[in-house]
């Protein structure tokens, strides 16, 4: 099995650790890869698009031609993690909690509608408890930073996780979006529910 | 990609176990100065969301700014985020004075106008400048030798802040004291304003080799060096577990050019912050989303030189060589 990681910015080297770590729970054999450029995304089962700056993710995977190709590969298919800046590129419906709507190179394949910046600046970043019961894992102590939220579903996306009755994680098909960091947390619940998708 | 073997949680736990240590002490009505603990269901500006503020800055760019039109300009180009200052240090070399902190109407200005983080710069010591930018909400706090220092004998204690703050190193002891005072990012210090990058290489250098040579010590050699630095033994053993710092660790200090910034990722950086060389060239547009290209994709010569073509030498930034500064002209040497 191999797994991207999309690798120009942001919490990439957390997640291959933390992806690491939940393919020997499963005991599955498999690679890591950094994906930057359109050829590093032949032969990956699954991409995980990571916590970062969406807009810098954005502009560079346009201007290396990554974007539309990842388009359409998880259009067609391929299991796709996003936390964060990886769930507001995902979305398809994206807007700012003060700018409202900006232009920015996305992917919008999801049925969620998200708004950056949700709860606030870097002040308002907090520290929670979300409940994973609903994909096998328990109750896990996770990191919100500047966080957007999924404040809208439709089609065939559902919910998973709800932090005061926003939702804090989605899942539709092929593509799971998280607005916490599993990364940077103790559980690699997410990260095992995202490989078992890889598997089938 | 760098694969570690301790994951961000487990190093937070061991800052938990020092915060515990410092509770303890205040229990016991021997500390008055820390902030109240939270013992509620969600904690907002506790050591984790502070740490974890500059992991999503990782490979990234980090541009100074002085006015929402160059803010913007950063934001389109690219930019994981910007830092407001009333000058550039280039202009701070130039003018002489005291160097303060940027108007709080300015640094509001930008925050309105662009999604990505805004920081801003406070003198060394100076807590009631970090009073006032928390008070605004700003994202990140630089405690910078940049502007003129306000204390000469000690640092803000970061800990008594909910805003995360970067601070300036040249060296490991430097970056293990700021850490420990709770600073959540460390960045070079290089010499700001000059266009020259070789003092930011040489600060990532010897932060470098003082790690390398670390882990080849024996404990008791470690416990010396860590009564050197003037810090806690424990964080001298987690950067010897790590093989690095134990938070982000950003390239500062006359990055002018796309290669210039790809150099101090192969060095070690996590990111880079760029000051005078983008505004003070004559083609900030380009270079910005240049430098933030060669940034992310370091890796790769091609690309790097793809970056490098974007942008034209004959418009950098005209740039001051060190030797020709005098002693007392040098921004690197305030606040140890």
């Amino acid at each position: 099995m191999r797994i991207g990681i999309i690798a120009y910015q942001g919490s990439f080297e957390e997640h291959a650790l933390q992806t690491k770590r939940a393919l020997d729970n499963l005991k599955i054999q498999g690679e890591i890869v950094a994906v930057k450029k359109p050829k590093d995304l032949q032969d990956v089962d699954g991409i995980i698009i990571p916590g970062g700056e969406s807009t810098t993710i954005g502009i560079v995977a346009q201007k290396l031609g990554l974007l539309d190709e990842l388009k359409e590969k998880i259009n067609s298919g391929l299991p796709t993690l996003g936390t964060c800046a990886g769930a507001i590129m995902l979305a398809k419906d994206v807007s700012d909690a003060k700018v409202g709507k900006k232009s920015q190179p996305l992917i919008g394949l999801m049925d969620i509608s998200v708004i950056r910046n949700y709860y606030g600046r870097q002040r308002e970043s907090f520290e929670a408890t979300v409940d994973l019961s609903e994909i096998g894992g328990g109750k896990a102590r996770v990191v919100f930073i500047r966080a957007p939220a999924i404040i809208k579903t439709w089609g065939d996306t559902k919910a998973i996780t709800k932090l005061n009755d926003v939702i804090t994680m989605a899942v539709e098909n092929n593509m799971i979006a998280t607005t916490f960091h599993p990364e940077l947390s103790s559980t690699t619940a997410v990260h095992e529910f995202f490989l078992k998708i890889v598997k089938k | 990609m760098r694969l570690y073997e301790i994951s961000f949680y487990e190093v937070e736990q061991f800052f938990y176990k020092l915060a515990e240590l410092r509770d303890i002490i205040k229990d016991q009505g021997l500390l008055t100065f820390l902030p109240e603990k939270q013992s509620y269901d969600i904690i907002q500006g506790s050591a984790m969301v502070k740490h974890a503020f500059p992991i999503f800055q990782k490979g990234g760019v980090v541009m100074d700014v002085t006015n929402v039109t160059q803010a913007e300009i950063a934001e389109d180009a690219g930019a994981t985020a910007v830092m407001v200052l009333d000058k550039l240090p280039y202009d701070v070399r130039k003018s002489g004075g005291v160097a303060r902190m940027a108007d709080p109407k300015i640094i509001e200005e930008v925050m309105n106008s662009i999604t990505i983080p805004v920081m801003a710069k406070v003198r060394i010591g100076h807590y009631y400048e970090a009073k006032v930018l928390e008070a605004l909400g700003v994202d990140m706090i630089d405690e910078s030798e940049v502007l003129t220092p306000a204390d000469e004998e000690h640092h803000i204690n970061k800990w008594e802040f909910k805003v995360p703050f970067v601070n300036g190193a040249r060296n490991l002891g430097e970056a293990l004291r700021r850490i420990t005072e709770g600073a959540s990012m460390i960045r070079t210090k290089g010499e700001a304003g000059t266009g020259n990058v070789s003092e930011a290489v040489k600060h990532m250098k010897i932060i470098n080799s003082e790690i390398r040579s670390l882990i080849s010590m024996s404990e008791e050699d470690r416990m010396k060096k860590a009564r050197e630095y003037q810090v806690p033994y424990q964080i001298v053993e987690l950067t010897v577990k790590l093989g690095r710092l134990p938070v982000v660790n950003f390239a500062a200090g006359g990055i002018a050019t796309p290669a210039d910034a790809a150099l101090m990722m192969w060095l070690g950086a996590d990111g880079i912050f760029v000051g005078s060389g983008i505004f003070k060239s004559q083609d900030p547009d380009v270079r910005a989303k240049a430098i933030v290209l060669a940034t992310a994709n370091w890796e790769d010569p091609e690309i790097v030189l793809e970056a490098q073509k974007m942008i034209s030498e004959s418009k950098s930034m005209m740039g001051i060589d060190i030797k020709s500064l005098k002693p007392e002209e040098l921004l690197q040497v305030r606040g140890q």
